[in-house]
């Protein structure tokens, strides 16, 4: 049992045991051979439960949010949550209808994905087909730092820094817009959707290439009539997560997006997204265990069904296309 | 194309302008494709260049020493920055462990059963849950169920819940890397599993295990929003001095500066952001150079 506990401080010595004979002495006598099953049996079932905690988290994560959100539809119909246009659950007139965050959320998704799909695809087929190895190796890692950016970071770049520039292009537009949370959004997700894509760039076997070189065709028609539909697949996928991040992110509509819960798609005004809205509740002195609080856990419930969803689904293509070519 | 399969070869010209056009559009689409990479790395410049203009002057002693404060010019990092070390230091304790044990156990001991795949599913997914919702299930379940408030642990919990799926993952790719001929030299030796596993695996496997923890702590360190959710404060003008004691943490200080209208405060931000990314540059440096130097000691 105690090396179980010992496992990281075991690490260093572990080196020079494993060479000592003495360390497994057989003349030992069978009292020691128990210990040693015990300890083995120990030490697997500490493991499992290592494992299970994952399972355990999930199971954490449906309780919580569907013990909270089943108490609230005993107060609000589902319907009117998942069908109105109004979303004043802190006012006077309290009105539950969620569809103004869901269409702030998609519409954000959709700015930041227009800006990511197109860069981060170019930029994977730029890495796969055409850059030197050592010009890849050179702009890998530094894709990535953009990924590694907190995204409280971005929330400050997309407020202080593109909000003033759109303000100079498009006069009308708002302090808190959609516009520049989206785009900004769309550079965050794009190293994740570049280095997807390249995956399933690289899947598609070098054969299929060369046999189209060899039919005369240029670089640009191999990549664009061979090596992308036969990706596409991995490529959906990529996207479909990228989609799922975009909904998912928080602090970066929560800086630039605002806060104002409505309807249409007019990218230079204020929207809320079904994030920010949970950020405003936890920040403001909205007492728990009322329906305003409980207001969280639905939306949160509907955030996590969404992306769970196109996890799945993005899952599922990746399958596909390891399957078509492995 | 489909005239290359006629019999008679026509002459060059009638090739002539598909040739250019072909050629042309290649020529295009290869500036496309740079122009898209060019963009990724000109914005992240502008990122840096826009922050640090704004925010390096701001950091000094002064700015890492004193508590937040109504007045821009006497608001300080300290109790943020307290509350990021007591936060990452538990969030290490709880999901390091967790993590590598997991990690162990699905490389090395389970077998491929359903429940297996299941948990291998599992971990899959919950990488992709929105970090938000990992917020929902520590406000339910840590603050709320186990009445633990909104203090330092309640926040790690949550954060080893959020950043697990990484070090298992990180792990898993480190075990896996480890040639089976050591695991059967190992066994040869009439190692039993775990002797095999702590003697020969874990030192083989342990660059990249302390990496991808580093990483998925970096990971922690810059988490927002489900901190926010579960309840950690905004305004905070004392040190936390343990594990259940109330707490703020980087971040969300520096969201709380943006959020604010006056412009001293932002630059205040930036300041924040600045200190942010140097910590954040500091713990990557730190993963690669101990990936360098464990690969060297393997060779």
């Amino acid at each position: 049992m105690d090396n179980a506990r010992s496992l990281p401080r075991a690490q260093p010595a572990a080196g020079t045991a494993a060479s000592e004979p003495g360390g497994f002495d057989l003349t030992r006598s069978r009292r020691d051979s128990l210990r040693r099953k015990l300890v083995e049996r120990g030490v697997h079932a500490i493991l499992f439960l290592c494992a299970l905690i994952s399972v355990l988290t999930t199971t954490g994560i449906v309780i919580t949010l569907l013990g909270e959100t089943i108490q609230f539809f005993g107060e609000v119909p589902i319907v009117d949550f998942l069908t109105g246009t109004r979303w004043t659950p802190l006012f006077a007139s309290k009105s539950f209808g969620v569809l103004p965050l869901v269409n702030g959320t998609i519409v954000v998704a959709l700015v930041a994905i227009v800006v990511a799909v197109p860069i981060g695809l170019l930029t994977a087929i730029f890495l796969s087909e055409f850059a030197p190895t050592r010009l890849r190796s050179l702009v890998k890692p530094v894709l990535e730092v953009l990924a590694g950016i907190p995204t409280v970071v971005y929330g400050y770049f997309a407020l202080q820094f593109v909000t003033p520039i759109l303000r100079d292009i498009f006069p009308q537009t708002q302090i808190f817009n959609v516009a520049s949370a989206g785009i900004v959004m769309g550079f965050m997700i794009l190293p994740m959707m570049a280095s997807i894509s390249e995956d399933a760039l690289r899947a598609v076997p070098r054969d299929l290439r060369e046999g189209a070189f060899a039919l005369g065709a240029t670089r640009f028609e191999v990549v664009s009539r061979v090596v992308v539909p036969g990706a596409l697949s991995g490529i959906l996928a990529a996207v479909i997560l990228s989609i799922s991040r975009a909904i998912g992110e928080t602090m970066i509509v929560a800086i630039a997006a605002g806060l104002q819960p409505q309807m249409g798609f007019d990218l230079l005004r204020s929207m809320e997204t079904m994030t920010a809205y949970i950020v405003q509740v936890s920040l403001g002195d909205t007492p728990q265990g009322g329906i305003e609080f409980r207001t969280i856990f639905a939306v949160g419930t509907l955030l996590f069904v969404m992306t769970l969803v196109m996890n799945l689904l993005s899952d599922l293509l990746v399958r596909r296309y390891r399957e078509a070519y492995e | 194309m489909s005239a290359q399969s006629t019999a008679a070869i026509p002459s060059a010209d009638v090739w002539r302008p598909s040739q250019t056009r072909r050629r042309w559009s290649g020529w295009l689409f290869y500036g496309l494709a740079v122009f898209s990479t060019l963009m990724g790395l000109v914005m992240l410049g502008a990122l840096l260049y826009d922050i640090f203009t704004d925010g390096a002057r701001e950091v000094d002693w002064h700015f890492l020493s004193n508590y937040p404060s109504r007045i821009a010019d006497n608001a300080g990092l300290r109790s943020a920055l307290l509350g990021s070390l007591w936060m990452l230091a538990f969030t290490a304790i709880i999901a390091f462990p967790l993590g590598v044990g997991a990690a162990i156990y699905l490389e090395e001991y389970a077998p491929d059963n359903w429940l297996t795949r299941f948990i291998q599913l599992n971990i899959a997914n919950l990488a992709g849950v929105p970090s938000i919702v990992y917020g929902l299930l520590g406000l339910g379940l840590f603050v709320r169920w186990l009445e633990l408030g909104r203090v330092v642990l309640a926040g790690s919990m949550t954060m080893a819940l959020l950043i697990l799926p990484l070090i298992i993952v990180a792990s898993r790719e480190a075990i896996r890397a480890v040639p089976d001929s050591l695991r059967e030299g190992s066994y040869a030796l009439g190692a039993t599993r775990w002797q095999m596993v702590r003697q020969t695996v874990l030192p083989s496997a342990a660059g990249g295990i302390l990496t991808g923890t580093i990483l998925a702590l970096a990971r922690a360190i810059g988490e927002t929003a489900p901190l926010i959710t579960i309840g950690a404060l905004t305004y905070v003008a004392f040190d936390p001095n343990g594990p259940l004691d109330i707490f703020t943490v980087l971040p969300i200080q520096i969201f709380n500066w943006v959020s604010l209208p006056q412009k001293e405060f932002h630059s205040l931000a930036a300041g924040g952001i600045v200190v942010l990314l140097v910590v954040l540059l500091t713990a990557n440096s730190l993963a690669v150079y101990l990936r360098y130097r464990m690969q060297r000691r393997l060779q």
